[in-house]
Formats: structure tokens, C-alpha cells, sequence
């Protein structure tokens, strides 16, 4: 009989005024017991709606299975047959709107924790195996990955898989791409993803990083080294402004900044040589996972009042409920249906104010969201010393501007066919954040498996020739 | 991991260092500059490329010991390596089509400048070279800037070498004297850069100025080096670092150059207190 305990299994978790403090991980993770105990509220259904939720369809059933029987060995093999990196997936994913959101158990109750069942498998076999991951035979074909983010990895990861010679080129000093310059510790500790970086690598992906593609490389040139096929996985990278007055002044970052400076550089040790400003007020503009990243991290570093300023409410939020919900906890101020209009400076050009309007929504626009509309008249003043700007990013252009033949639409995405991906040069393919705009890792992953397949037939049809 | 091939001190502060980095000095061109880590817990930092050899597979630069950072790679040695060394970035100077330029560095700016100087004299511009130092016991690559340039002047602010004043005060002097400039380049600290571009703007001789301001990744995914320029954000790491000097907004830029003043002064005492300082 399955355990019809209507809630999730809770995980244990650091106390909200602990960890506001440090950087360690805020979720611990089940033990053992905690696992089956989740495991066994999973109803094996026939036709599993979860699998649907999930962009790489990793055979979810089949791998609570395998924890209820105890078989922690095969629970990874399963998971590992269809994601490449299990640990962040478990982790960083929004299941609310993937997986669980399909689950049956959902309908009445709480989903089964699906993302946590993988995370909990994925730490179990870095913690009790050595991965004898052994390269496959080469099958004589190179593909280049141009970024090693979870889009890059995942394509990279399938075709090694295949018997493909993969270079990874990542601009960098690390691989991982997002995975280790935005997503801080306290969500997704780097250990776990070099560890799973370094599994790639033992099946035989080389990672070449300090090659900032485009400049030290064209796509031309690949071809002429010998690269049959190239997959594009350069994300979006490249921070939006709000074009406001006073976004110059000292103080005011990107999100993409402050955190490359926190998680990459990780300026919050003393050991490490990259500065960064300790504020006492920041406010954050945006309301995604980057904004809450940010502003938890800037509580991390002593900060007294972090403010997230969003023009919309709460219920439009594109960020995890589950860190939405952390960020509560942390005591991160909301400041809901508010939008800046100005950032106030002293003499010296630091940060001093940040002036914000009220909102209220209208009618829904185009991407179905209530449209934030302006209260005139509502100014107001916040007394802030930072200001981080997260309120999206646009694909890096760097590839696009210095390869000919590449098209990209008005945004700067590039333009791939549906089926197979591949871009408007043949034997180019691209996807995850470059083609989409910012989304999600997981998205990114299976954007990666899919080319990952279209190369492997592009390449197989040509030497059939 | 890239290699040092060779080191040597110019003067008390500033030393060249050549790098082994094949696929860097594949592709650098003039006025592009490439991100350094000395070690694991180092932080990145731009440097200008000063000059590359294709064939040789190797990259130079010229430092100058301001802060923990050049400090810690001045500790390093030849036959040592770099963590990482990353480029060419950002743009390549476009220097073609002009007639008579005036090419001013000041103090280690000059070590940016010359490589600028040679390539337009070597298109055939005619060139002049201002150079200005402190004093003249930090006079660097004065045999190099004559071979490239028509004519050197080298400034000092105190007069130590015979001709003091600052660089303007040389320009100045040219233009009055009838030099006719189609292009002025500049490149130095930011207020001379700004004087300069003071200087030309009433007589409309095109200046350009390499900004050197706070970088990160150096690939245009941060902003931290953004900069006003005509009133619009720029990158300086990828829409620079070349800019017309007639259009950057200076005072912004020397403002956020000062942002991490207060952690800089005590990364480099404590530096100097562990390391000894500079040797």
C-alpha cells in the first residue's frame, strides 16, 4: 500500500536566522529514512503525468521505485540514463510548474516530492560511490560545445555518451556557466557541480575553458579544425538596464555582476582578492529567481534591509515558490506592485536613494500577465546604499555579431528550426537561453539532449552518404 | 595554464612580461586587452595587450605595481604561469585613413599608446608622440616610441628630464604651431584623458581615448565597466575600450573607478605586511 500521507515529506532545512548569515546550504537534504518514507507516497501510475512535466523525461516512477526497493545504485542509473545532471536538477529546478505540477497526488494533496527524490539519489551516489564512469569507444566524429552551462553539458554529456569526441569551449574560468557565476551556495553548492563536471570529463568531454568563442575562435574556424557539427549553448548573458537616471552611480550593479562576484570570485571570503561593496540598504529590482538570489545574498554579506522592489504582485512572480518562500523567511523586505523611477546620488556619486512609483494591473498583455499601470503621484523615497538591477538578460551577441550567416530575431535569440534545432547554417545547431531567452536550467537541458540527437542523425546521414 | 616566457622591470613600477598564449596571439590586434588570474584566489584584471608575436605564440604586457593584484603578479617569475590569461577583447582600434596624428600616452598609458603609434605609422600616418612621466626616472620605452612615431616629445610634470609640463601643454604648443591633426589618440589616467579631449574639442580634431575602467569577465555579461558615452550605456569591455573622448562623460567614469577605493587600500597593506611589499 502506498503511503497516503497528504503532505510532502518535510526536509530539513537551516533556521531562517542562521543561515541568513552564511553561505551554506539552506535545504539539507532527506536522510534514508525521509526518502522512502517520500518514495512510498507514489502511486505507480500507469500512464505517469509527472514524466510529461519534465523537458527531459526522466522516468520518474521507475526511479521511486527503485528507493522503495532499496536499490539506491539502480535509482541513479535511471535518472542518469535521461539527465546528465542529476544533483542540480533536484535542487534548482521549479518542479511546481514541471514535474509535480502533473503529479496525481497534486490533485487532492501535496505533489510527490519529485525534486527532492532525485536530489536525494544524486548526493547518496556521490557520497557512497566512486563513479567508475568509463569513456565510450570513439566513433570517430568531433562536435564542438560553445558553453559549458547546463545546456552545453547536457548536449556534451549525450553525444560522449555516443562515442562523440566533445570539446567544450567556455569563456570563463570555470565551466558550468550559470551553474557557477549566478546561482549562489546557499542553493546549489559548486562542489556538486564540478563533481558532476568532472563525471563528463570522465567519459571522455574535454573542457576547454578561457576561450571566449567568437574572439579567439570563429565557427569557420572550428569547421576547419575538423569539427563536424556545433552546438551553440551560449546562454543569455547579457544584463538589461532600465536605462533609469542615476543607474552610473557607485553602488548600483547588475545582478549579473554582483553575483558573478559573489559565487564565481566569491568576494564574501577574505582569502579571495575580488572586492565587492558591503552595503547596509539594497534594494533589488525584479522579481525572478535572480532577484531572490540576489538579495538573499546581499543579506548574506551584512546587509540590515534588503527590499525587493516588483512592479508586479506576488501571484506573477517568476520565481521558485521555494525561494520566494526562503527569502520570507530570511526577513528579505517585498515591496510589491512598486517600480524605481530614479536613483538618487550624493557628491561623491555613491548610491544615496532610490525614488519608486506604485503600482496597480490592468488588463493582461501579451505574455498573459496583468499589465503593472502607474499611480501617479505615488512617489516615494527609499533610503538605500545598492542597488542591483535583475530584471532579465538578453543572448550575449558575441557569436551572432562574428559568425556569418547566423540569424537572430529582433530580441537577439537565435533562430533554429523546431525539429531538429538546427540554426540557419547547416550543421549548426543552438539552444537553452541563446535561442529561448532567459528561462530555466532544466529547459536548457533538454534543448540540449534534442540537438544532442539532431547532431548525432545529421552526422550518421552524412557518413552514410 | 599559460607560462611566463619572460620578465623584465621597465622602471621602479612598471615591468613587461611575455606570455606564452598561442590562441591569444593568433588574433590580437591593437587597442584590445586581455583578462589575467594570477592564482586561484585572485581576482581578474584587464591589461592592454602591448605587443604579440604570431609565430612565437606569445603576448605582451606591461604592468604597472598599483595595488595587490599587479603586485602579486609581480611576484611571479619567468619560466612560473598564470592561472588564466584570456583574450584579445574588446574592439580593435580603427586606425586607418588618417593623415597626421598626435598619439599621447601618459605615464604606464604610454605602454598602450606605443603599440597604437607603431601601427599607425606603420600605415603610413604621420605621427606625433607625446609622452609625459611624473618624473624622469619613470621614463619608459623611449627608444620604442621614437622608432615609432616622427617625432617624440617626452614631458615630465617636475622637468626633471628638461621639459617640463604636462602633455597638453605639448599638444598645445603643436597645434599652435600649425600640426594639423586629423586624429588625436589618448591614453592614460582619466583626467588626462579628459583635458585632452578638453583641449581638441573647440579646434574638432577627432580623439580617441582607451577607457580603463573596472572589469569583471571582460565579455560583456556584467556592465561593471559600463560608461556614458553621448548619453547612452556603453560596455567598455566589448563596445570599447576605444571611445571618442568629445563624448564620455569623465567625471562619471572617475567616480565608479573609485568604487572599491577602501577594500583595495587594505587588500594591498595587508599584502605588503605578509609579502614585504614591493621589491
Amino acid at each position: 500500500m502506498p503511503n497516503m500521507q497528504p503532505n510532502k515529506t518535510p526536509m530539513p532545512e537551516q533556521d531562517p536566522h542562521v543561515r541568513n548569515k552564511n553561505f551554506k546550504e539552506v535545504a539539507l537534504g532527506y536522510t534514508d529514512e525521509m526518502a522512502i518514507n517520500e518514495a512510498q507516497r507514489c502511486l505507480q501510475c500507469k500512464n505517469p503525468a509527472c514524466v510529461q512535466g519534465c523537458p527531459v523525461n526522466v522516468p520518474i516512477k521507475d526511479f521511486i521505485h527503485e528507493i522503495v526497493e532499496g536499490n539506491m545504485d539502480k535509482a541513479y542509473e535511471v535518472i542518469k540514463s535521461q539527465n546528465s545532471l542529476p544533483a542540480v536538477c533536484g535542487r534548482v529546478c521549479p518542479q511546481e510548474t514541471q514535474c509535480e505540477s502533473k503529479c496525481v497526488r497534486g490533485i487532492k494533496n501535496e505533489p510527490v516530492a519529485i525534486g527532492r527524490l532525485e536530489r536525494y539519489v544524486a548526493d547518496w551516489y556521490m557520497n557512497n560511490r566512486e563513479p567508475a564512469v568509463t569513456a565510450p569507444k570513439h566513433n570517430g566524429h568531433k562536435v564542438a560545445v560553445l558553453g559549458s552551462g547546463p545546456s552545453g553539458l547536457t548536449c556534451a554529456g549525450d553525444l560522449a555518451k555516443l562515442g562523440y569526441e566533445v570539446t567544450v569551449f567556455e569563456a570563463l574560468h570555470a565551466a558550468g556557466g550559470v551553474l557557477m557565476y549566478g546561482i549562489p551556495e546557499f542553493r546549489l553548492p559548486k562542489k556538486i557541480v564540478q563533481e558532476e563536471i568532472q563525471q563528463l570529463e570522465k567519459m571522455g568531454v574535454k573542457i576547454d575553458t578561457d576561450m571566449v568563442m567568437g574572439k579567439v575562435l570563429s565557427v569557420d574556424e572550428l569547421f576547419e579544425m575538423g569539427y563536424e557539427a556545433l552546438y551553440i549553448g551560449t546562454g543569455a548573458g547579457l544584463p538589461n538596464f532600465m536605462n533609469l537616471p542615476g543607474e552610473g552611480l557607485v553602488g548600483v550593479y547588475s545582478a549579473n555582476e554582483f553575483l558573478t562576484r559573489i559565487n564565481l570570485m566569491k568576494a564574501y571570503l577574505p582569502e579571495y582578492d575580488t572586492p565587492i561593496i558591503h552595503p547596509k540598504n539594497v534594494a533589488v529590482v525584479g522579481g525572478g529567481n535572480v532577484a531572490m538570489d540576489a538579495a538573499r545574498c546581499a543579506k548574506r554579506l551584512g546587509a540590515e534591509n534588503v527590499y525587493i522592489i516588483y512592479r508586479r504582485s506576488e501571484e506573477e512572480m517568476p520565481a521558485r515558490n521555494e525561494e520566494i518562500h526562503h527569502a520570507k523567511e530570511e526577513e528579505i523586505i517585498f515591496k510589491l506592485l512598486n517600480n524605481p523611477v530614479a536613483i538618487h546620488g550624493d557628491e561623491q556619486g555613491k548610491v544615496k536613494q532610490i525614488e519608486c512609483v506604485e503600482m496597480e494591473l490592468g488588463e493582461p498583455d501579451a505574455s498573459g500577465r496583468r499589465r503593472p499601470i502607474e499611480k501617479k503621484g505615488s512617489n516615494f523615497l527609499l533610503d538605500v546604499d545598492c542597488v542591483v538591477i535583475a530584471i532579465g538578460n538578453s543572448p550575449n551577441p558575441l557569436i551572432r555579431s562574428t559568425t556569418e550567416g547566423l540569424e537572430a530575431n529582433k530580441k537577439g535569440c537565435i533562430i533554429v528550426d523546431d525539429n531538429t534545432l538546427q540554426t540557419t547554417r547547416e550543421g549548426v545547431y543552438a539552444g537553452g537561453d541563446a535561442v529561448t531567452g532567459a528561462a530555466t536550467v532544466i529547459l536548457a537541458m533538454g534543448a540540449g539532449k534534442h540537438a544532442a540527437k539532431s547532431i548525432d542523425e545529421y552526422i550518421q546521414s552524412k557518413a552514410d552518404q | 595554464m599559460f607560462k611566463i616566457i619572460k620578465k623584465e622591470p621597465l622602471n621602479p613600477s612598471m615591468t613587461r612580461m611575455v606570455i606564452e598564449a598561442p590562441f591569444v596571439a593568433r588574433k590580437a590586434m591593437p587597442g584590445q586587452f586581455i583578462i589575467l588570474r594570477v592564482n586561484e584566489t585572485g581576482e581578474r584584471i584587464p591589461l592592454t595587450i602591448a605587443d604579440y608575436d604570431r609565430e612565437a605564440g606569445t603576448v605582451t604586457i606591461i604592468y604597472q605595481k598599483v595595488g595587490k593584484s599587479t603586485l602579486l603578479l609581480d611576484e611571479q617569475e619567468a619560466g612560473g604561469y598564470l592561472m588564466d590569461f584570456i583574450g584579445p577583447l574588446g574592439k580593435v582600434s580603427e586606425l586607418e585613413g588618417y593623415k597626421k596624428a598626435a598619439v599621447i600616452g601618459g605615464g604606464a598609458g604610454c605602454a598602450i599608446a606605443y603599440p597604437q603609434a607603431k601601427a599607425l605609422h606603420a600605415m603610413g600616418t604621420k605621427v606625433d608622440m607625446i609622452a609625459g612621466f611624473r618624473d624622469k626616472d619613470l621614463i619608459i620605452l623611449e627608444n620604442e616610441m621614437r622608432e615609432a612615431s616622427d617625432r617624440l616629445i617626452v614631458m615630465t610634470d617636475d622637468g626633471s628630464n628638461g621639459n617640463k609640463g604636462f602633455v597638453t601643454a605639448a599638444l598645445q604648443k603643436n597645434i599652435d604651431e600649425g600640426a594639423d591633426y586629423d586624429l588625436v589618440i589618448a591614453i592614460g589616467p582619466i583626467p588626462m584623458m579628459k583635458a585632452v579631449s578638453n583641449l581638441t574639442k573647440p579646434y574638432g580634431i577627432k580623439t580617441i581615448i582607451s577607457m580603463n575602467t573596472i572589469m569583471v569577465d571582460g565579455t560583456g555579461m556584467c556592465g561593471g565597466c559600463r560608461l556614458t558615452v553621448g548619453g547612452e550605456t556603453k560596455f567598455a569591455c566589448v563596445d570599447g575600450p576605444d571611445f571618442d573622448g568629445h563624448l564620455v562623460d569623465f567625471d562619471e567614469a572617475m567616480k565608479r573607478l573609485g568604487t572599491y577605493k577602501p577594500e583595495e587600500a587594505r587588500e594591498r597593506e595587508e599584502h605588503c605586511r605578509l609579502y614585504g611589499g614591493i621589491k
